[in-house]
């Protein structure tokens, strides 16, 4: 919403400089986007007139004109066929810079002839984009007036952004009416007096729908002259960014804009029958005045009459029965229709009319009659003609209700004090009305303006007294501080996050932070992309689907990292995953990939492999208190990991992280280039801590009889495990052994084939006594059948 | 009441995000008033700016779910391309605000009449843009290995009362 400040003036009695206005503006919750003054880069051009123009001796399309500038009398240089003798128009002088063609006036020869300035078109000034001729101005004006003044563009323009709870500000007289509230001047803003209608209306209006169209009010005016509007309107419409059209199309865009009351004037003779709001019928179509033609529903409000759709009620009129400079008799329409059907007419056309924006919001409903009363009057003094009585269809929706207020809740619920007198006085600037409830209550009555119809409580109307008052008065209190927490601050999915966040930063990955959506190709390449997890209204169609992993992501990161020429990365990001719409579908998941460059270290492996991916994920996991002595390890995992690089660690049926080498398919799918070490844990998998008490810790038992360990070596099938050999192993004794690890394994020549030898190393812990040799041999004995019973293995000899 | 997460719109410029962060807190009771938010608020945000007179302007607002609503707006300098906090007459806008609305509490089956709070929601992302002096959201999401790098913090160092968030 646009409007200048001497529009804001003619509504505001008010000393008040410029940004005195705006900052009050500000502070009662009309946010000013910005203030231009159009006149500014105007400041060294002024009025002039061309005294005599001949043509140019050495020049066909050149003319040397006699120009009366406020620099005397000049010689001046034209090429435009427009300049002639007696054209008033606008002259910039030797040295002035020209904002249209970016070029700085110099004294220099035009084709042997001096020019000493420029006279100047539209487009060189930047007004607009007539590049064909220099401006004609009015005639009478004086030569030298600054160009700004003479076009009236000498008036800042202040833009705002108004909310949609307040439709009334989409009118000037509307921001006067609080401005006025605030205390920065008096509202002006002329009552309209009725127009008396000096016969009854040919033209009949009525209202089929009266809820898309509760009132519809219309006014027969006979022999009007309709041509260019004055010059203060064309003016006052150009510095908002609006086309003059003609005065009666001018008028109607001027009430919209000073009152935010949108009106339609039709061309009677355009007419046949009742002119009538109702809803539209499939297969309609109407030609607009915006050159497009628009097809109609049943669920949009139309303009009718018996022949044809004229327009689209409150969103826009239609070309066949628009105004023109011929137009004699006209029909004014001023009606009334419902916020929601025009708001969806608007989403479902794309279309939004400044009408439209404004009966989208909600018009004043007590402005309807009063508005064509005040088009008429206008109309009759720009355009002469005598007008019918006023027509009026259907009823106007009630007041807004009244509410029962204890002053008392401003400092309640905003914690300001203010006077119960100064709550009345407020409200009453306003346009609410109020009365004491009556003997012995501290409530009032107050009575909402029809424009405001968003107040509805006591605490809109502490919203209106709170910030009239201003923001700056609420108080300053010391915010609480709590002793302490008694519950923990973090849930346990929250805590664990943050422990494998830093767990994986202080192993040397770099926290990542990517989107939660991703393309659907790369969900697909990622076991994603069903149909429901597709975004109904993506920004992009590479974010149109919620991501299964944060993988592609990171491992695209990567790839953009080494394309810049860094290829050593290791990211991670702890974020959720979405498998899908259920309940417990997105899940907490810690991912991470890591690109090497090949190590040139002496002692170092060239590439980091999948047992440093497991070391990180078991170091992850320790740190956040998994229990990783429970964890089995498989190597099955989904299509996008590499089979047989790639692990997966379970508890009981749970996957908790894959680990490994993310598929080349997959990898080329995405468009990345080299092979990448990746793993994602999935929090959410783990079991819950134990509940609180039982986190107490068992006392320390500190056993004064050393350990001892035994080598083992068995030859077992290739398919079995390590893990199941020290499951076995360790399952052999429960009080006695303590750890088994894995030291060796060896494919050698004598083997068999499909065998191999898995070496292990098992702790015995006596507790008592030492053990002898027999215990010693006893244990190893059970060891040796466990293993064998487990896997079907032998004792390598 | 406070809670954090990721949030999601349909917006695209180097002030605005399709996903960022979201911190949103909530005070329910008999008595908190609009000066308790407005003192919370510019205890937190003085707090995290770590500048004592970061100049905090409270402007009406409209918000479906508060009422009365506000912005918040921080005294900038946007002078020389850059954004400085805590000096110069700039204002730009960081968080919304308000006092929940009664048809909020009433939906959640608490009565307006005796219970009221407020409630207020900013984007992290935009607020560490702030305070460390990033020109570009985006950047944030870029997962440049240079720019984690720089902008990281040392994992051993956590947040609390004492030292801040580093």
């Amino acid at each position: 919403m646009k409007f200048t400040l001497s529009w804001l003036k003619e509504h505001l009695a008010t000393d008040a400089s410029i940004d005195a206005i705006v900052e009050t503006m500000t502070m009662t919750g009309l946010e000013v986007e910005g203030v231009e003054n159009a006149g500014e880069k105007l400041g060294a051009f002024t009025v002039a007139r061309i005294i005599s123009a001949a043509k140019h001796p050495n020049a066909d399309k050149l003319q040397v004109c006699q120009v009366e500038t406020k620099l005397g009398n000049l010689e001046i240089v034209c090429g435009a066929p427009n300049a002639r003798a007696g054209l008033v128009t606008a002259f910039a002088p030797i040295g002035t810079y020209i904002p249209g063609s970016g070029i700085t006036l110099e004294p220099k020869p035009v084709r042997g002839v001096v020019s000493n300035g420029m006279l100047c078109s539209g487009a060189e000034l930047e007004l607009d984009t007539d590049a064909d001729g220099i401006l004609e101005l009015d005639p009478e004006l004086k030569v030298g007036t600054p160009l700004a003044e003479a076009l009236g563009l000498n008036d800042p323009v202040i833009d705002i952004e108004v909310t949609p709870n307040r439709p009334d500000w989409l009118g000037v007289a509307g921001i006067a009416r609080d401005l006025a509230a605030a205390g920065v001047g008096k509202q002006t803003t002329k009552p309209v007096l009725p127009v008396p209608g000096r016969y009854p209306s040919p033209q009949k209006v009525a209202t089929e729908d009266t809820h898309a169209c509760p009132m519809f009010a219309g006014r027969f005016i006979r022999g009007v002259k309709n041509g260019p509007s004055p010059v203060w309107l064309q003016q006052r419409l150009r510095a908002i960014g609006q086309k003059p059209i003609t005065a009666l199309v001018d008028i109607t865009n001027l009430i919209t804009h000073d009152r935010a009351r949108p009106l339609h004037v039709y061309d009677a003779a355009k007419l046949n029958g009742v002119v009538r709001a109702r809803m539209g019928k499939e297969g309609e179509s109407f030609k607009a005045l915006n050159g497009n033609v628009y097809n109609v529903t049943p669920a949009m409000c139309v303009i009718a009459d018996d022949e044809r759709v004229l327009g689209l009620g409150g969103v826009i009129g239609g070309e066949y029965s628009g105004v023109s400079e011929t137009t004699t008799d006209i029909l004014v329409e001023c009606a009334y229709f419902d916020t929601t059907i025009t708001h969806q007419t608007g989403r479902a056309l794309t279309l939004t009319t400044d009408a439209q924006y404004r009966f989208a919001r909600g018009v004043d409903s007590g402005f309807v009659v009063p508005g064509l009363e005040l088009a008429t009057r206008m109309i009759l003094d720009l355009c002469g003609g005598e007008p019918s009585e006023i027509m009026v269809a259907g009823d106007l929706p009630p007041p807004p209700k009244a509410i029962f207020f204890d002053p008392d809740r401003v400092r309640q619920l905003a914690g300001i004090d203010v006077k119960p007198t100064r709550v009345r006085a407020v409200l009453k600037d306003l346009g609410f009305e109020t009365s004491a409830e009556g003997q012995g209550s501290k409530r009032i009555i107050v009575e909402p303006p029809t424009w405001r119809r968003d107040v509805e409580g006591g605490a809109d109307l502490v919203e209106e007294v709170a910030r009239i008052e201003g923001f700056d008065k609420l108080p300053n209190n010391e915010p609480p501080r709590a002793n302490g927490f008694r519950a923990p601050p973090a849930s346990v999915g929250e805590s664990r996050t943050r422990l494998a966040r830093r767990a994986a930063a202080s192993l040397g990955y770099n926290e990542a932070i990517t989107w939660s959506f991703c393309s659907r190709a790369q969900a697909e390449a990622f076991g994603g992309g069903g149909e429901d997890m597709l975004v109904a209204n993506p920004i992009a169609s590479e974010l149109d689907c919620m991501r299964p992993t944060a993988l592609p992501h990171l491992l695209a990161a990567a790839q953009k990292n080494a394309d810049r020429g860094f290829d050593d990365a290791r990211l991670f990001e702890a974020g959720p995953a979405y498998a899908n719409t259920n309940d417990g579908g997105q899940q907490r998941t810690l991912a991470a990939v890591w690109r090497a460059r090949p190590s040139r270290h002496w002692r170092a492996a060239p590439q980091p492999d999948i047992f440093d991916a497991k070391r990180d994920v078991l170091m992850i996991l320790e740190a956040i208190g998994a229990p990783v002595a429970s964890l089995q390890t498989f190597s099955d995992a989904p299509a996008h990991w590499r089979p047989g690089r790639t692990g997966a660690l379970k508890l009981g049926p749970k996957v908790i992280a894959y680990y490994g080498e993310i598929h080349p398919r997959t990898l080329k799918a995405i468009g990345v280039e080299a092979p990448a070490l990746a793993f994602e844990i999935f929090l959410d998998a783990l079991p819950a801590p134990r509940a609180k008490g039982a986190r107490a810790k068992s006392p320390l038992e500190k056993l004064d009889l050393q350990p001892l360990t035994r080598d083992f070596a068995f030859i077992v099938d290739d398919k079995v495990t390590a893990q199941d050999v020290v499951r076995a192993a360790i399952g052999a004794d429960k009080a006695l052994i303590t750890d088994v690890n894995l030291f060796d394994v060896y494919r050698g020549e004598r083997k068999q084939a499909g065998k191999k030898s898995l070496a292990i190393e098992v702790t015995l812990q006596p507790k008592e006594k030492t053990l002898t040799d027999a215990e010693i041999e006893a244990a190893s004995a059970k060891i040796v059948s466990a293993v064998m019973k487990a896997t079907g293995g032998m004792l390598r000899g | 009441m406070i809670c954090m997460g990721r949030t999601f719109r349909k917006d695209w410029d180097a002030t605005h995000t399709t996903m960022f962060h979201q911190i949103e807190g909530l005070v329910i009771d008999e008595t908190t008033s609009m000066a308790d938010l407005k003192s919370v608020l510019t205890a937190a945000l003085k707090a995290y700016f770590e500048v004592d007179d970061v100049k905090l302007r409270f402007r009406p607002h409209h918000f479906p779910f508060t009422e009365p609503s506000a912005e918040v707006d921080v005294g900038c300098d946007r002078s020389g391309g850059t954004l400085k906090i805590g000096t110069g007459d700039d204002w730009l806008e960081i968080l919304g605000c308000g006092m929940v609305h009664p048809n909020v509490l009433r939906n959640c089956g608490i009565d307006p009449e005796k219970y009221q709070g407020y409630a207020f929601g900013m984007g992290i992302d935009r607020l560490a843009m702030l305070k460390y002096g990033m020109p570009d959201l985006r950047d944030l999401f870029a997962n440049d290995t240079r720019w984690l790098k720089h902008y990281g913090f040392s994992p051993f160092l956590l947040p609390g009362l004492a030292q801040g968030v580093g």
